[in-house]
Parts: C-alpha cells; sequence; structure tokens
C-alpha cells in the first residue's frame, strides 16, 4: 500500500515537472527515463532469470539505427519506423538468444558481447549506409504521421512519459505472471525447476526476446531524442552501462534499474561538466556498489525500511 | 503395465561404464530400494531416468511410454518426479513460493506472462493444502536458506509430491540428517500416496530396509542383486559388497 502511494505520486510529479523544469532540466530528464527502460529490459533478463548479457546495447543500437535509418532515407512516419525499429530489435534478440542461451554464466557474457560487436564492426564499416563512426545525424523527432507533433521538448517529455509509466505497468504485470516467477524460479536453480516440469529453455528464451524488445523501444525514443545515431549505441560501453544501472538500482527489483538509469544518466551529466574521465568515474562507481551495496539501492532502501523482495 | 520401464541401460562418462547393461521393471506403486556403494552408479541411474542424461544405449519407460528420448520436463508431464543428493531448492525464495512454482509446475497457468500469480487461487489453494498437510505451513514465509537442513529436505520432498508424480526417485533424502531427522524424513516418506510408485537410494540400511519392499543392488554399474527385501539381507554378496570385501 505504502509503496503504491509513493508509485503515485512519483508518477503525479513526473507528469508535472515541466511546469517546474527549464527545458534543459527537462530534456535531462527524458533522457533519464529512456535509460531507465533500458535498464530495466536488461534487469529483465540479469535480474529476474539471472542471465547475464554484456551485448544488450545491441537491440538498443539495432532500434536506433532501424529508425534512423528509415526516418532519414525513406520515409519519416512515426508508426512505421517506430514499429520497423521494434521489429528488428525483436529479430535480432530472437537470432541472438538462438545463439547465446545455449552458453551460461561468463561464458553468456562473452557470447553477447561478441554478437553486440559484431553489430558494432558492420555500423562502424558499412559507411555508406550508415555513416560509419560520423554517425547519422538530422533524425527528426516524431510529427509525421501523428495526429500531433511532439517535437517540443515538454510533448516528446509526455510521449516517452506515457511509455516508460505503460512499460513499467505491463512489467509490474509479467514479473509478478506465473511466467515471471518462472524466471525467478530459473535464477535461483534450472536444474530443479525442469524436474519440476519447466521447459526452462523456453522460459529464458522469451525472456530474452521481450528484453530486446523493451531495449529496441528506449533505443527508438534515445534516436528520436539525439536526433542521430552513432556506433556507440551499439558499444560495450552502452552495454556495460546497462549492466552497471541495473547492478547499481538493485538486479531483480522491480523499480531499482529504472533509479540505477536515471542516477547513471544524471552522474554523467553533472561529472561530464567537470571532467573528461566519465567513464573512469563509472568504473569506480561500479567497484564500490559491487564492495559496499551489492544489492544495490533497492536493496539498501530495503535493508533500512523493510518490504518485500520479489 | 510397469510404471518404470528400464531395458539394457548403459551410460558411459568417456571412457567409465557408469551403467552396464542395467535392466529392471517397477510395478506401480512399488517401494523399490536401490543399495550400492558410492560410485556404484545410483545417481547416475536417476539422472539418465528423469532425462538430466543420456543414455549410451537403452530404452527407458514410463507408464508404457517410451521417454528415452524426451526432455527432463516432458518426462515430468507423464508423471516422473525427483529429489537430488545434493538439496536443490530456490535459496532466496520463501517456503510458500518455492511450493507455488512446483505447484504451477503441472498447472496449464505456468506460462502466462500477462496476469499476475495471485489471478490464479488455485495454485495458491493447492500449496496451502499441501504446507498443511506436511506441517510446513509455520514456515511458509521464511526463506528457504534460512530453514535448518532437515526443515530443507523435506522442503524438497514436499516439492517433489506438488506436481502429483506418478513416479518418484528420492536421492537419499537422508543423507547427512540427524536420527531425529532421519526418523522424520522417512516417516514423511511412509505417508507418501500409496499408488506413488517410489524409486529410493539410501544409505541407511535401517530406513532403506524398512520402506523398501523390492531391492536392487548396483555394483561397478551393474545389478548384481535384486529381489525381496528379506532375501537381499541375506545375500552374502551385499555384505561383502557393504563391507569392503575384496571380490577377487
Amino acid at each position: 500500500m505504502r509503496a503504491g502511494v509513493a508509485i503515485a505520486v512519483g508518477v503525479v510529479l513526473l507528469a508535472l515537472s515541466p511546469l517546474a523544469l527549464s527545458s534543459y532540466q527537462l530534456g535531462l530528464l527524458t533522457k533519464m527515463l529512456i535509460f531507465a527502460l533500458f535498464a530495466m529490459s536488461l534487469n529483465l533478463i540479469l535480474g529476474y532469470a539471472g542471465l547475464p548479457s554484456l551485448g544488450h546495447a545491441a537491440y538498443f543500437g539495432v532500434g536506433a539505427y532501424t529508425v534512423g535509418l528509415l526516418a532519414v532515407k525513406v520515409r519519416d512516419n512515426f508508426w512505421l519506423d517506430f514499429g520497423a525499429g521494434l521489429v528488428a530489435a525483436a529479430v535480432t534478440s530472437a537470432l541472438f538468444g538462438l545463439l547465446a542461451l545455449r552458453a551460461r554464466g561468463a561464458y553468456l557474457l562473452m557470447i553477447t558481447l561478441a554478437l553486440a560487436q559484431v553489430l558494432w564492426g558492420i555500423a562502424f564499416g558499412w559507411r555508406w549506409l550508415t555513416g560509419g563512426d560520423d554517425g547519422l545525424p538530422g533524425v527528426p523527432r516524431p510529427a509525421a504521421g501523428l495526429p500531433w507533433s511532439f517535437a517540443g521538448g515538454p510533448a516528446f517529455y509526455y510521449l516517452v512519459l506515457i511509455v516508460f509509466v505503460v512499460l513499467t505497468a505491463a512489467f509490474w504485470v509479467l514479473v509478478r505472471s506465473p511466467f515471471g516467477q518462472a524466471l525467478v524460479g530459473i535464477r535461483e536453480s534450472e536444474r530443479r525447476m525442469e524436474v519440476l516440469g519447466y521447459d526452462t529453455w523456453r522460459y529464458k528464451y522469451v525472456a530474452f526476446v521481450l528484453a530486446g524488445v523493451m531495449a529496441g523501444v528506449s533505443g527508438n525514443l534515445f534516436v528520436y531524442y539525439n536526433g542521430f545515431v552513432s556506433p556507440a549505441y551499439l558499444s560495450i560501453v552502452f552495454s556495460a552501462m546497462a549492466l552497471i544501472m541495473v547492478i547499481l538500482g538493485g538486479a531483480g527489483t522491480l523499480l531499482g534499474p529504472a533509479v540505477g538509469g536515471a542516477v547513471i544518466v544524471l552522474l554523467e551529466n553533472v561529472i561530464s561538466t567537470h571532467t573528461e574521465r566519465w567513464l573512469t568515474v563509472l568504473g569506480v562507481i561500479y567497484v564500490v556498489v559491487t564492495l559496499f551495496a551489492p544489492a544495490g539501492i533497492m536493496g539498501f532502501v530495503r535493508e533500512r525500511w523493510g518490504g518485500r523482495t520479489v | 503395465m510397469s510404471a518404470l520401464g528400464v531395458e539394457t541401460l548403459s551410460h558411459d562418462f568417456g571412457g567409465l561404464r557408469a551403467l552396464n547393461d542395467v535392466a529392471f521393471e517397477v510395478a506401480e506403486g512399488e517401494r523399490l530400494v536401490i543399495l550400492g556403494p558410492n560410485g556404484a552408479g545410483k545417481t547416475t541411474l536417476f539422472n539418465v531416468i528423469t532425462g538430466l542424461l543420456r543414455p549410451t544405449a537403452g530404452r527407458i519407460t514410463v507408464f508404457g511410454h517410451d521417454v528415452t528420448a524426451l526432455a527432463p520436463h516432458r518426462r515430468v508431464r507423464l508423471g516422473l518426479g525427483r529429489t537430488f543428493q545434493v538439496t536443490t531448492l530456490f535459496p532466496r525464495l520463501t517456503v510458500l513460493d518455492s511450493v507455488l512454482l512446483a505447484v504451477q509446475g503441472a498447472d496449464r497457468a505456468r506460462f502466462t506472462l500477462h496476469r499476475p500469480r495471485t489471478a490464479f487461487p488455485r495454485l495458491f489453494a493447492r500449496a496451502e493444502e499441501l504446507l498443511e498437510a506436511w506441517s510446513l505451513a509455520g514456515q511458509r514465509d521464511v526463506p528457504t536458506r534460512e530453514l535448518s537442513y532437515g526443515e530443507q529436505r523435506q522442503l524438497e520432498l514436499v516439492l517433489s509430491l506438488a506436481p502429483g508424480p506418478r513416479v518418484l526417485l528420492l536421492d537419499e533424502p537422508t543423507a547427512g540428517l540427524s536420527p531425529a531427522e532421519t526418523t522424520a524424513v522417512a516417516d514423511m516418506i511412509r505417508r507418501f500416496p500409496r499408488d506413488v510408485t517410489l524409486l529410493l537410494i539410501e544409505h541407511d540400511m535401517d530406513v532403506a530396509l524398512d520402506l523398501a519392499e523390492r531391492v536392487l543392488v548396483l555394483h561397478e554399474g551393474r545389478i548384481v542383486a535384486a529381489g525381496p527385501r528379506d532375501d537381499i539381507k541375506r545375500d552374502p554378496r551385499v555384505a561383502e559388497i557393504y563391507l569392503g570385501v575384496d571380490e577377487a
């Protein structure tokens, strides 16, 4: 009940924030929500099913490139481009899942990393299509094909907020569903689940694809946000950042990774104005969190104030 | 028709023949104890029967269905259940959540992802019923890893019963337990539904011979003796194996 009230207050505050924030601050908040979704998507496989991935940027980047390329080179239509971005992310994760889910633990990390690096290499090398290292500029905000334009800061913010709230609600149902609980069981003991009659591979695969599609949503939104897509979106830096967001916020909790994602985006923004060495700071954050708060921010909050674990 | 049939079953680990031409049948409702020293192939036999390992040769049937090539979860659908020698539970889940997973595994809602589990009261009713029946209701909200070892072994038996198995393989259910806990677990097994066919690996001879109707003795991957409990008790080969007398 208390958590319900807190969430309602949070949603109201988020809905009202365009009234109080400067356009720069609102832009930052938009980015925080987009990366919150990215972190949540990785959390489905890492936190719930116990499947670590160091290639989660693949689906984020494939979504972003699909939207960017279609909007710039083919046709600027929100439904068409956004839908194609999701399909591309789904197909990529469905394919990668088939290859990667044969392995587990550190091997799964390495295979997902390798697969994502292949995509990074393609984006980097296929200059005439992707613009290579220079990236692909000039992606317009969503307007074409929609009843009204989401080009302005507040309008785009609300689009992102609605997507965030809807996906978070869906995520809430998913992790509490029999399917979501089975993922937790697989994380805790896959062998036990097998002899209880679960086709564990099928659960892991569906979770992997769902996580890929959700990462695709955040990548789609981010390319609209930035108006630009580059190989960095597919890079190990993005994948590792997602991993740190999940761990910092609290793997296996509903909102922890969203908080972790928001915190990392905020810190990056603040710290980058003072130093070039953001990645070094990120590394230090990672080490400090794993040493002193292995259950992340949410784990820390729960330890202090109680609350149920999922 | 036998509940479980094993025909000319062999399993190799590299050059080591862990199971060598093993064949036996278990009738429905029968309670069979498998004896044998460490390394005899008992757990390998269970792993092959439940599908965690593919046999090198041979055939396994459950109520007449050939399951030799089936994945583990498909065999569970045919009524096969098991426990593990090394406690295999969900450490961070509560007792209730663990039993819910076990109940859900046999329910058609197990793959539902668009409704919370609380939308299926039948799962909770069945889980609570099991907890009551096996005296774990008081621990329902305790995380599994905080249970005593004896309670963990009992929980594992409850999990194995939850899907309503017809053939249950118990791998050393009393291993590592105190005498009091051993008695509790043995009592529990005695109270299992009579129509559930039991295969039991057990090192505690008192427990084994008390629960068994028929005994199968495995040694170096082969069945060296099989028969009603009282015959096996008197079989000199069994004493030899267990007392470590050199056969050569």
